[in-house]
């Protein structure tokens, strides 16, 4: 658990943010120059705040107050760069067990072997930084991190130098790390791709202020943030579980608290939780139950609100048994349907508009 | 065959000697002058550079004076040395070594001082986050990584040393088996008539010595960048 609160001015810039985070991956998440780095490098010791406190697992690392300011060596945390940072003087196997050397044996509660399993490291331990690939020395560096049995692990965008194919490689690991370690993770990034794989929690980064923070589907949903999650129209996050397979039409049904959702197939095993991404361009909307559609989702919900969007358009916000779904419907359909908030509605969502690149793997 | 005459072999073994200590027993300070001029800021630090640098731009004989005169056995420090410690410094070899540590200093710390400053500061935060105090993260991830600046500091240094003359002479004077270096054996063998052909003899030796260092520079130089790269 981690309780951040920190002030500091660099030249025109000013971070002042104040934060948790929990157990499980939490993502920072905003435009470059939005303070991320900044915030992660406070937490590290890297960066010493004007003002504020940062307390993990209840050591206070750093107080402004207590004139407490303990420094990175102290801190027992882990650090994976952007960049890698691997010592090119010493092989892989050194560099992994560069952190962990300074830690008693007692506290070495993260397996080396585990964790070189896990990375899929083993045939690279001879071998020096500078002959590996991008995505291996990212590994390398995250297993060094991890090694140290940090109390927490930070990560600053370290996908962000590799190509989509390592990416993808990647993902996955450092989706399971948090669980498989029991290892809470910081995730700094600025690509949603990334953030709607992994985060648990989602804090939104703007102008060196902490904006929004909480679950990631609901701050993800949330259209007044739109502007910073990144996506120029509406869209909700869905959390659903695999509720079965229809391997003879390539479907998988997924059910969430506002019914079952049906979308191409993923190879999941059945109760697997995962997310759902809804693009409210994707969302129809009629006011009585539709027959005869070729449509196979149809979930029924209760109209929130009406927001005015870009040219003619109408974002409408659905209650789907405590999910929030968004519709985009244009200004003549709405004088046409007339919806008000209250007024019950059904959604309809083609099966296929469910792409599988927005459903992440996690189980949480 | 080329064999050494013992009066050869003895410049060669003294300059071995002297220009052997004056790098190893400066290579500390040395270090930590490069370090402090590389990383720290503070006022008069353009002095303190100066200061570092000043042996390089004055003749050696200034040096050796001044040497002298603050080392000799009546000088500052030197009559002080004799008193408690019992050493005297000028007209030893000791005197030659510290006469060619102070000139080839300055392109020990410059070398050094290169090499430190292109060190990516990142691998030192990494290695701090990962518990290591300054100290260890220093002599850890710095100072492999400054390596090959610091061999080329060595060697220049050492370079430098064994030609080093003017200082020397001035500060410990000519004593045969003392402080008769080559460079000095040499320059006394060119002062007597019919000294031509040993000079000469001397001479080969000269070089011979300052290319076998460069050589060995070369290759373990070679070898660092290897270990980093590969």
């Amino acid at each position: 658990m981690l309780e951040l609160s920190a002030r500091k001015r660099q030249g025109d810039f000013t971070l002042d943010v104040e934060l948790q985070a929990g157990p499980g991956i939490t993502a920072l998440f905003g435009p470059s120059g939005s303070g991320k780095t900044s915030v992660i490098n406070v937490v590290a010791g890297l960066s010493r705040p004007d003002q504020g406190r940062v307390v993990v697992d209840g050591r206070v690392l750093f107080d402004s107050k207590a004139g407490v300011n303990l420094p990175p060596e102290a801190r027992r945390l882990g650090y994976v760069f952007q960049e890698g940072r691997l010592f090119p003087h010493l092989s892989v196997a050194a560099n992994l067990r560069f952190g962990r050397n300074r830690i008693p044996k007692a506290e070495r509660s993260i397996g080396f072997d585990d964790v070189v399993e896990v990375l899929g490291i083993g045939h690279l331990l001879d071998r020096r930084p500078a002959g590996l690939s991008g995505g291996e020395k990212q590994r390398v560096a995250i297993g060094r991190a991890l090694l140290a049995c940090p109390r927490i692990l930070l990560m600053d965008e370290p996908l962000a130098a590799l190509d989509a194919n390592r990416k993808a490689e990647l993902l996955p690991f450092i989706s399971s790390l948090s669980r498989r370690f029991c290892i809470p993770i910081l995730y700094v990034s600025h690509a949603m791709d990334e953030v709607l794989q992994l985060a648990d929690t989602l804090v939104l980064m703007d102008e060196g202020k902490a904006v929004a923070n909480g679950p990631a589907e609901e701050i993800l949903s949330r259209t007044d943030l739109r502007h910073l999650t990144g996506h120029g129209e509406a869209g909700a996050v869905v959390k659903a579980k695999v509720g079965g397979h229809l391997a003879e039409h390539g479907l998988t049904s997924f059910t969430f608290s506002g019914g079952t959702l049906l979308a191409r197939h993923v190879d999941l095993p059945l109760g697997s939780a995962v997310r759902l991404r809804i693009h409210a361009r994707d969302v129809a909307l009629a006011t009585a139950a539709p027959n005869f559609l070729s449509v196979r989702n149809i979930i029924p919900g209760r109209v929130v609100s009406l927001t005015p969007a870009n040219g003619h358009l109408i974002d409408v916000m659905l209650d789907c048994g405590g999910t929030i779904l968004w519709s985009q419907i244009t200004s003549l359909a709405q004088t046409h349907l007339q919806l008000k908030p209250g007024q019950t509605a059904f959604a309809l969502l083609k099966a296929v508009t469910v792409a599988k690149e927005d459903i992440a793997g996690r189980v949480s | 065959m080329f064999t050494l005459t013992p009066l050869e072999m003895e410049a060669l073994y003294l300059s071995l000697l002297v220009s052997g200590w004056a790098v190893a027993a400066s290579l500390p300070f040395g270090i930590l002058c490069a370090w402090i001029l590389a990383r720290l800021n503070f006022p008069g630090k353009s002095l303190v550079d100066g200061l570092v640098h000043l042996p390089l731009v004055l003749p050696p004989v200034v040096v050796g004076y001044f040497l002298l005169v603050v080392l000799g056995r009546r000088g500052i420090v030197g009559s002080k040395l004799l008193e408690w410690f019992d050493i005297t410094l000028a007209f030893t070899w000791k005197g030659a070594a510290i006469a060619s540590a102070v000139i080839a200093f300055p392109l020990m710390v410059r070398a050094i001082r290169l090499s430190l400053e292109s060190v990516d500061r990142g691998l030192e935060q990494a290695a701090r986050t990962l518990g290591c105090g300054p100290l260890r993260t220093f002599f850890t991830v710095t100072l492999p990584l400054v390596a090959p600046g610091v061999l080329t500091g060595v060697i220049l240094a050492f370079a430098r040393s064994l030609s080093e003359f003017g200082a020397t002479i001035t500060f410990v004077s000519n004593i045969p088996g003392e402080t008769r270096t080559l460079p000095i054996a040499l320059y006394a063998l060119t002062q007597v008539p019919g000294g031509d052909e040993a000079a000469l003899r001397l001479c080969v030796i000269s070089v011979a010595v300052a290319f076998a260092a460069l050589l060995a520079s070369e290759i373990l130089s070679r070898r660092m960048a290897a270990r980093l790269k590969a």
